[in-house]
């Protein structure tokens, strides 16, 4: 094979589901681009990435962690609790504010981290611990309410403002998609990261630093999940305790339609941005057709349209895998 | 002298696993290391790598003390093993396998040309050429073993410790396996290879080191050691703690109830005949490795049988799956009780039904006054000591577990019982009451099928005996030839 084509070549069945995810954003854009006017004006284009930025961040955080066989419940419970510390911190200043919850976030990954790796605790027990307790210390250190930034430290420049025409939010995810790209497919740290969703006694006995690893993802799950409620508080002008709910689903969501095996051992970062990317277009194009009048749906529609949706692209994805295994 | 272990004893839990073992082996040399299950080796291999500690002795690795607390440790110090189920990451690329924790890097990035030529390069060395970026999991076992060695040969091993490499390999691939321990031979690197075949062992071997109950009972050029030495110091001599219970001529030929023919399924099972006659106890002898539990996996519809044929009463029949043998009447307690047979949290009580619960509904629900019934008459007519059916399992002794589980097969009325190892972990005395036990069902009318790595067990219990090697059943003995010699020499293949 002609070497500039090695990276399209399909080697495994997880490629197959990556290229599938590909087709179908594609496939939706296309269609919204078709069928309502304003699809791809510069307002809806640059409000999706400004909202979904926080969304494609956790799910970042949540592909590694996948990928080395285990899973993050709390990341929707940290960035609610980082939303609040960013808020009450955004008064000093505006790096304090983003700092300071990446730390909570940092904070809450290294305890995962340790859970798992060091007490031995599976990583769904443990990450549902660890989520009842962010949001426990979320709402008890905001009082049970929501808690306004301070719009004089530059605090909201994060979530609110444009730089090049584009959202910061957006920058902020690209450059950590970019980060994560390298991280998995370039360094060392990133092949060990699959070696060992692949199998962590058979990771251990080729002499590879299986807790070490397994807590660094951790840590960078948290810390990814810190950032969002970051973009979160800054965005919306509040540290909010009750945001976040079912936010880890989402990410779970995106990096599954993304290829990502839940067993682990597999996983793509371009896939997973293009997972979440898919599954925001969704909601996006639901409200576009709520907008014509034809019809009228409630959230609650959408939301089971979208787990509709999310169970076809998956589907589709095994019956593609399973041809492919069986060619 | 590349390494020396001497005197290494290990315990676990109060039990002695290696009493005082020695291994010795030279640079550029292939050691054979031989013995039966629970012999010692693979303590003695994972006390080597680093993977359990020893209690006492010393290990030497090229002239220095060792004592390696993990792995990683024995790797960077030059020992690689390749263990029976190469430990690769199956969905990741064959050159990550090879260059996986010692990745090539530029300016600190995977450098992945270097590692994609690196591979191909000592791939090449092996005469093997294949595509270094597909995972690993796309080629066959001979070729997943092959990139296992390719790893150990970049970490510079001076040892490489092979645990049963041949056991999933067809005879094509086990040629290819030998041309590259050959090869590594060439370069100085010495092997250690652990393995059953005994053709296989004077193929590639120099010299052979055999373990015994912990101990290493014989050291000794392979070419000085015959093959009937070799199996009967593996087999060793236990105390004869069992009076003969079979009868001692053979009771007229009675009709065959259970007859495989030409069995086949893999490399593990090639090619076994056997029959189990009305009320008799047939034994399946063999080393370890020689396709026995197989053979029974495969009667027993566990495993898919590729070639030949099963007949109950005559009848060819067809068993996809173990409820099918079950409704045909057979029963199989595996050799495993900790893995698939005993649930240890579980009474006496539901283990013993546990196969016969959905007979034993009523409405949907247990009937527990048949449940009761049927405990209580198994626990008295085997003699399991127990305190009462409520008691958890995992508090009997060996032997009382062992019977539980036989009651639970007993209890669904069985015409053929397959017994594997059905004294394993059992002490003495419970040992020869079990046989007894078997004894006295045979003699009202069950068919037994028993598996049994110990000659003793066999020449007390046995009406005949079939004799497996390498996956081929090689000889059947009736009760008037069975003698220990006649065992063993059927064992060791010995036809010529």
């Amino acid at each position: 094979m002609h070497t500039l084509l090695r990276p399209f070549a399909i080697k495994s069945s997880g490629d197959i589901a990556r290229l599938g995810v590909l087709l179908a954003l594609f496939g939706l854009i296309l269609f919204g681009a078709l069928r309502y006017d304003n699809f791809l004006s510069s307002y809806n284009i640059l409000s999706f990435l400004r909202y979904n930025s926080m969304f494609a961040l956790i799910a970042l955080g949540m592909a590694f962690v996948i990928i080395t066989g285990g899973i993050d419940l709390s990341v929707g419970g940290t960035a609610a609790m980082a939303s609040v510390v960013a808020a009450l911190l955004s008064p000093w200043h505006w790096a304090a504010g983003l700092l300071g919850g990446m730390a909570a976030g940092c904070a809450v990954g290294a305890l995962n981290g340790f859970i798992i790796t060091k007490m031995r605790i599976q990583p769904f027990i443990a990450t549902l611990a660890t989520m009842l307790a962010a949001y426990g210390t979320g709402l008890l250190i905001a009082n049970n309410q929501s808690v306004s930034v301070s719009y004089d430290s530059g605090f909201t420049v994060i979530g609110q403002d444009d730089f090049l025409g584009f959202p910061i939010p957006a920058w902020i995810a690209l450059a950590a998609y970019i980060l994560g790209w390298l991280v998995l497919e370039k360094l060392p740290v990133g092949r060990h990261v699959l070696a060992i969703g692949d199998g962590e006694a058979t990771a251990g006995l080729m002499g590879l630093k299986v807790e070490r690893t397994l807590a660094a993802v951790y840590l960078a799950s948290g810390t990814l999940a810190g950032l969002a409620g970051v973009i979160l508080a800054s965005q919306f002008g509040a540290g909010q305790p009750t945001e976040g709910v079912g936010w880890e689903l989402f990410a779970i969501a995106s990096v599954v339609v993304g290829g990502t095996l839940l067993t682990g051992g597999s996983g793509s970062v371009g896939a997973t941005l293009a997972g979440a990317l898919l599954l925001a277009m969704v909601f996006n194009i639901l409200n576009f057709e709520n907008g014509l009048g034809w019809i009228s749906l409630s959230a609650y529609w959408q939301s089971v349209i979208r787990g509709a949706f999310l169970l076809v692209v998956v589907v589709l994805q095994a019956k593609l895998m399973a041809r492919h295994r069986s060619a | 002298m590349l390494l020396s272990m001497q005197g290494v004893s290990k315990a676990f839990a109060g039990v002695a696993a290696l009493k005082s073992a020695s291994l010795e082996v030279e640079p550029a040399e292939v050691m054979a290391l031989v013995g039966q299950n629970g012999a010692g080796k693979s303590t003695l291999i994972k006390i080597l790598t680093g993977v359990y500690r020893r209690d006492e002795g010393s290990i030497a690795f090229d002239g220095r003390e060792v004592d390696f607390s993990m792995p990683a440790e024995a790797q960077g110090a030059g020992i690689a093993t390749i263990y029976q189920e190469i430990n690769l990451a199956p969905q990741r690329s064959v050159a990550e396998n090879i260059y996986l924790s010692r990745e090539p890097k530029r300016f600190g990035l995977i450098d992945h040309a270097a590692m994609r030529r690196g591979a191909e390069a000592v791939l090449k060395t092996f005469n093997l050429s294949i595509d270094v970026d597909r995972p690993v999991a796309h080629f066959d076992a001979a070729t997943r073993q092959m990139v296992a060695i390719a790893r150990a040969v970049t970490q510079k091993a001076r040892l490489v410790i092979m645990d049963e490499p041949t056991s999933s390999l067809d005879e094509r691939e086990v040629a290819v396996l030998f041309e590259t321990i050959r090869t590594l031979k060439r370069a100085g690197v010495a092997v250690i290879f652990i393995g059953h075949r005994l053709d296989e062992l004077y193929a590639i071997c120099d010299r052979v080191t055999i373990m015994r109950d912990g101990q290493t009972v014989a050291k000794s050029p392979m070419a000085d050691m015959p093959k009937m030495a070799l199996v009967r110091h593996m087999l060793g001599k236990e105390l004869a703690a069992f009076q003969a219970i079979a009868p001692d001529e053979d009771a007229p030929e009675r009709p065959v109830r259970l007859a495989v023919e030409n069995a086949g399924a893999g490399v593990r099972v090639r090619d076994v005949s056997l029959d189990v006659r009305e009320g008799e106890i047939s034994g399946l002898a063999g080393l370890l490795g020689s396709g026995r539990t197989e053979t029974a996996r495969l009667i027993f519809g566990a495993d898919k049988m590729q070639r030949g044929t099963i007949r109950m009463d005559g009848r060819a029949r067809t068993y996809r799956e173990p409820a099918d043998a079950i409704a045909d009447g057979i029963g199989l307690v595996s050799e495993d009780r900790k893995i698939d047979g005993i649930v240890p949290d579980m009474s006496i009580r539901e283990n013993m039904t546990l196969a016969l619960l959905p007979r034993l509904k009523k409405a949907g629900i247990v009937d527990r006054a048949r449940q009761d019934e049927i405990v209580t008459r198994y626990i008295r007519a085997l003699g399991v000591k127990c305190a009462s059916p409520d008691q958890p399992i995992r508090e009997l002794s060996g032997g009382n577990q062992q019977k539980v589980l036989l009651a639970r097969w007993l209890a669904t009325d069985p015409r053929v019982l397959i017994i594997d190892e059905p004294t394993r972990g059992i002490d003495i005395g419970a040992k020869s009451e079990i046989l007894k036990l078997l004894r006295s069902l045979a003699d009202e009318g069950l068919s037994v099928l028993m598996i049994s790595s110990e000659l003793e067990e066999l020449l007390a219990a046995a009406d005949r005996v079939t004799v497996l090697s390498d996956g081929t059943s090689v000889a059947t003995l009736p009760r008037k030839d069975l003698s220990e010699a006649a065992l063993l020499s059927a064992m060791a293949h010995q036809v010529e």
